[in-house]
C-alpha cells in the first residue's frame, strides 16, 4: 500500500496572454507563495522536481534557470520532467513513497507567448509523418470533435455551453484569463476557426506557474488542520499515431482512472485538462463521471491555460475547491500530447 | 517503504558520429529490444517506461515520448520523460529504479538517448543562441584553476585521454576507438579550450542505452546475473553566484557523501571496485576523483599517473572508454550507470574489471551543477562483504 500523501500548500499565477515577467520571474512569487502556505521554510524540502518545456522558452536548458526560483542553494535533492507539472507531481510522490522524507516540491510552468503554438506544436508529432504535414492542435482537436459529432455523443451546442459554463465560472477565479457572461446562441453564430471548432471551442496558449507542497501523513497534520489527501495516482499514454486511435475515446485516461481508484466513492468534483470544449465529454465519459460532479468550477483550461501548469493547475483548483467546502472528493487530470494522447488522474479527498 | 532494486537487463547501441541506418524511434529501440534480450523478457513484461534525453532542439522533435510511445512499447502504460542536462541519462536510471524500490512497478523499462548528428550540438549546448563557447568554452577556466590548484602535471589531462581511447577499443559499442594513440599525439593535437586538446575533448554521438529493472522476487527468476541497486543520490545547485566554487561543486561533494553512505561505504577508494565518471574533457577525470572526495586534494594526479585508474590498477575508471570516447548526450549518464552495472554482473566483456563486486555511476550537467550517482553491487550486502 502506498503511503499517505497530502497536500499541504499550493499556489498558483495568472494565466497571462503575455507576461512581461521571464518564467523564473513569475514562477518564484509562486513557490514562495505555496512554501508559505504550507507553514515552512525552503530549506525543510527534502526533494523538489519541476516540470517545464524547453521548446516554449525557444531556448535549451531554459528550465535550469527555474533553479533560481527554488533557491538551489545550498544543493537540494531534485529532478526535472520535460513534461506538465502534474508529473513532476508524481514523481515526487514516488519520491515520498521511500519514506525516508517528509517534504516534497512540484511545480510546472510554462510561457508560451514568445513562440507561435501552432508552428511549435506540431513539433510534437511524429517528426517523419506528420510534423512535415503541420499537424497543429487545432487540427487534430477539430478532427477529434468531428469524429465525436458524428457519433452523436456530443452537439456543437453542447460544445458551446461547455464554453459558457467556463466562461461563467471563470469570473469568480482571479487567476482566469477569460471569463464572462456568453449567449450560447451568439457563440454558436461565430465563424469556425476550423470545422467544427469556433473561437470558444478553443484555448488560450498562456504564460504562467503553479506549484504545490507535498507532505506525508503525520507531516501533514502538524502543517494543516485541513490537508488534501492524494487517494490515487495513475498515468497512461497510448498510440501517438492519430489514425490509429478511436479519437472518441479516452482509453488512457479510462485506465489511469480506475489506477488511481476514480471509482472507489462518490466524486463531488472535477478539475479536467479540458482545454478543447468537446473533450470534457470524452473525459467525463473515460472517468465515468455522472451528471452530478461538478467539473472544472475554476472555468478550466479554456480560461485559463498555462502551458507545463495546466495540469497541475487542475491539482491546486481541486485543492482549493476542497477546502473551500465544494465537496469533499475530487478528480484531477492533466493531459499531454495531442489529442489526449497521454492522460493523469489523481483522486483528493478533504480531511472532513 | 523502500524494497530491492535489481537490473536485469542492458542494451546500448553502437554509437557512431552518425546512426543514419535507423530512425529515432529505431534508435531507442536498438539499445531496448537488446536489454529486453538480456533480461530474456519481451515488451508485454514491461509495467512502465522511463525516458531521459538532454534538450529536446538537438534533434527538433518536442517531447518526443510521445511520438516514440509507440516504439517503446508504451501504449497502455505509464511512460516518464526526464531531463536534467547532462546528467539525465542517471537521473533517468534514479527514476526509473524508484519506481521498483517504492513498488509502483514490477518491471521498469528505462531508455535514454541521444541523435545528436541530427542537429548541432554546439549551438543547442550554447542554450540555442548563437556566438557559444561550447561547453569546453565553459569547463576550460574550470579546468585551469583546477590545474593551478593542485600543480598537477600537463601530461595528466593526455594520459586520460589515452587511457579511456585505449579502454573504448576493449569496448565493441564505443564511438572512438583509438588504440595506437599516444599522449604525445594528443599534446601535439590541436588546443580546442586551453587546456583541452583537440584529443582530449568527447566526441558527438549518435547512440542510446537501455536498462530493464525488477524486483528482487522476479530478478531470481532472471536467466544471467543481476545487479543491485545499492544505492542512488541526486543534487542540484546553482549555476552562477558570487562564492560559488565550480571547480569542487558543493551538490558533488554532498550527492557522493549521500550515495557512499546510504551504500555503507566509508572508504570509497578501498571498497569500489572500478567507477564509471562522466568525463568529456579529460581534465574532469582527476577533478571528480577529487570533487566526490574519492582522493584527497591534489592526490588525483598522482593516482592517474601511477596507472591506479587503469583496468587492472587500483581504482579502475571508465573501463568502458567513457564520454571521452562516446557521447550522445542524452545517454552518456545512463551508459555510465548501464556499465557500472555490467561490470558487477560480470558481463563487460573485454573491458570487464577482474571480481568487481561493488561499482559507482557518475553524471553530471550543466555548469557543473546537477549531478546523479549510483552505487550497484553483485550482491545487495556487496559492500559490507568486502569487511
Amino acid at each position: 500500500m502506498p503511503i499517505d500523501i497530502a497536500i499541504v500548500g499550493y499556489a498558483q499565477s495568472p494565466s497571462w496572454e503575455r507576461s512581461e515577467l521571464t518564467e523564473v520571474q513569475f514562477l518564484f512569487p509562486v513557490i514562495a507563495e505555496a512554501i508559505a502556505m504550507a507553514g515552512i521554510d525552503r530549506r525543510d524540502i527534502d526533494f523538489t522536481c519541476a516540470g517545464s518545456c524547453d521548446y516554449l522558452s525557444g531556448q535549451t536548458f531554459a528550465f535550469v534557470s527555474n533553479l533560481e526560483a527554488v533557491g538551489a542553494w545550498p544543493p537540494i535533492s531534485e529532478s526535472h520532467v520535460e513534461m506538465d507539472g502534474a508529473w513532476a507531481m508524481y514523481e515526487a510522490w514516488v519520491a515520498l513513497q521511500h519514506g525516508d522524507i517528509d517534504l516534497a516540491l512540484a511545480f510546472g510552468s510554462g510561457k508560451s507567448s514568445p513562440g507561435d503554438p501552432m508552428q511549435i506544436y506540431p513539433l510534437q508529432m511524429d517528426p517523419y509523418t506528420l510534423t512535415p504535414l503541420g499537424a497543429d492542435p487545432t487540427s487534430l482537436a477539430a478532427l477529434q470533435a468531428r469524429a465525436l459529432l458524428d457519433s452523436g455523443r456530443i452537439t456543437e451546442r453542447e460544445m458551446a455551453e461547455v464554453a459558457a459554463r467556463n466562461r461563467r465560472d471563470a469570473v469568480a477565479n482571479p487567476y482566469a484569463q477569460i471569463s464572462g457572461e456568453e449567449d450560447v446562441d451568439a457563440l454558436l453564430a461565430s465563424p469556425y476557426v476550423t470545422a467544427p471548432m469556433r473561437d470558444h471551442d478553443l484555448p488560450p496558449f498562456s504564460d504562467g506557474a503553479c506549484a504545490v507542497i507535498l507532505a506525508t501523513a503525520d507531516r501533514a497534520r502538524a502543517l494543516s488542520d485541513n490537508p488534501v489527501w492524494i487517494r490515487g495516482i495513475d498515468h497512461r499514454i497510448e498510440i501517438h499515431q492519430p489514425g490509429m486511435r478511436d479519437l472518441r475515446e479516452s482509453p488512457s485516461t479510462a485506465a489511469a482512472g480506475k489506477g488511481a481508484g476514480v471509482a472507489d466513492g462518490p466524486v463531488d468534483l472535477a478539475e479536467l485538462s479540458v482545454a478543447y470544449t468537446h473533450q470534457e465529454r470524452i473525459l467525463t465519459d473515460a472517468l465515468g463521471l455522472g451528471a452530478g460532479v461538478k467539473v472544472n468550477l475554476s472555468g478550466g483550461p479554456l480560461t485559463a491555460n498555462p502551458m507545463m501548469a495546466t495540469g497541475l493547475s487542475r491539482v491546486a483548483e481541486a485543492a482549493r475547491a476542497i477546502q473551500r467546502g465544494d465537496g469533499r472528493r475530487a478528480v484531477a487530470h492533466a493531459t499531454s500530447g495531442q489529442p489526449l494522447q497521454q492522460n493523469l488522474v489523481c483522486v483528493l479527498e478533504g480531511e472532513r | 517503504m523502500s524494497q530491492a532494486c535489481a537490473i536485469v537487463g542492458i542494451g546500448q547501441t553502437k554509437h557512431k558520429k552518425r546512426r543514419d541506418d535507423v530512425s529515432l524511434p529505431g534508435l531507442v529501440r536498438e539499445a531496448a529490444q537488446r536489454a529486453l534480450d538480456d533480461a530474456e523478457l519481451t515488451w508485454t513484461d514491461i509495467d512502465a517506461v522511463v525516458l531521459g534525453k538532454a534538450p529536446d532542439p538537438f534533434e527538433g522533435v518536442m517531447m518526443p515520448e510521445l511520438s516514440m510511445a509507440d516504439a517503446l512499447g508504451a501504449a497502455g502504460k505509464p511512460i516518464l520523460r526526464v531531463h536534467t542536462a547532462g546528467s539525465v541519462g542517471g537521473s533517468t536510471a534514479i527514476v526509473a529504479s524508484n519506481l521498483v524500490r517504492t513498488g509502483q512497478h514490477r518491471r521498469v523499462l528505462t531508455v535514454a538517448y541521444e541523435k545528436q548528428a541530427e542537429g548541432n550540438a554546439q549551438w543547442g549546448l550554447a542554450g540555442g543562441k548563437s556566438g557559444g563557447m561550447g561547453a569546453g568554452g565553459i569547463f576550460a577556466p574550470w579546468m585551469r584553476s583546477f590545474i593551478a590548484r593542485t600543480g598537477s602535471p600537463a601530461h595528466i589531462g593526455p594520459m586520460v585521454a589515452v587511457k579511456d581511447r585505449r579502454n573504448a577499443v576493449k569496448n565493441p559499442y564505443a564511438h572512438l576507438q583509438m588504440p595506437d594513440l599516444t599522449i604525445e599525439e594528443v599534446m601535439k593535437s590541436p588546443m580546442l579550450w586551453d587546456p583541452i586538446h583537440w584529443h582530449e575533448s568527447c566526441p558527438s554521438s549518435d547512440g542510446a542505452c537501455a536498462m530493464v529493472m525488477t524486483t528482487e522476487d522476479l530478478a531470481s527468476a532472471s536467466p544471467r546475473p543481476p545487479a543491485w541497486v545499492l544505492s542512488t543520490a541526486m543534487r542540484s545547485e546553482l549555476g552562477m553566484f558570487p562564492g560559488r566554487d565550480p571547480v569542487r561543486p558543493q551538490a558533488g561533494v554532498e550527492c557522493a557523501q549521500a550515495v557512499f553512505e546510504a551504500a555503507g561505504i566509508t572508504d570509497p577508494l578501498e571498497q569500489i571496485d572500478v567507477s564509471e565518471i562522466y568525463v568529456p574533457f579529460s581534465w574532469y577525470e582527476p577533478m571528480w576523483l577529487e570533487g566526490h572526495d574519492l582522493v584527497g586534494h591534489g592526490e588525483a594526479w598522482k593516482l592517474i599517473e601511477s596507472g591506479d585508474t587503469d583496468i587492472g590498477g587500483r581504482f579502475p575508471v571508465n573501463p568502458s572508454g567513457g564520454v571521452l570516447s562516446s557521447n550522445p548526450i542524452g545517454a552518456s549518464g545512463m551508459l555510465r550507470f548501464a556499465e557500472a552495472a555490467l561490470q558487477v554482473r560480470g558481463m563487460a566483456g573485454e573491458h570487464q574489471v577482474d571480481g568487481a563486486t561493488v561499482a559507482y555511476g557518475q553524471a553530471y550537467g550543466g555548469a557543473a551543477q546537477y549531478f546523479a550517482m549510483w552505487v550497484v553491487g553483485s550482491t545487495l550486502d556487496a559492500v559490507a562483504a568486502k569487511g
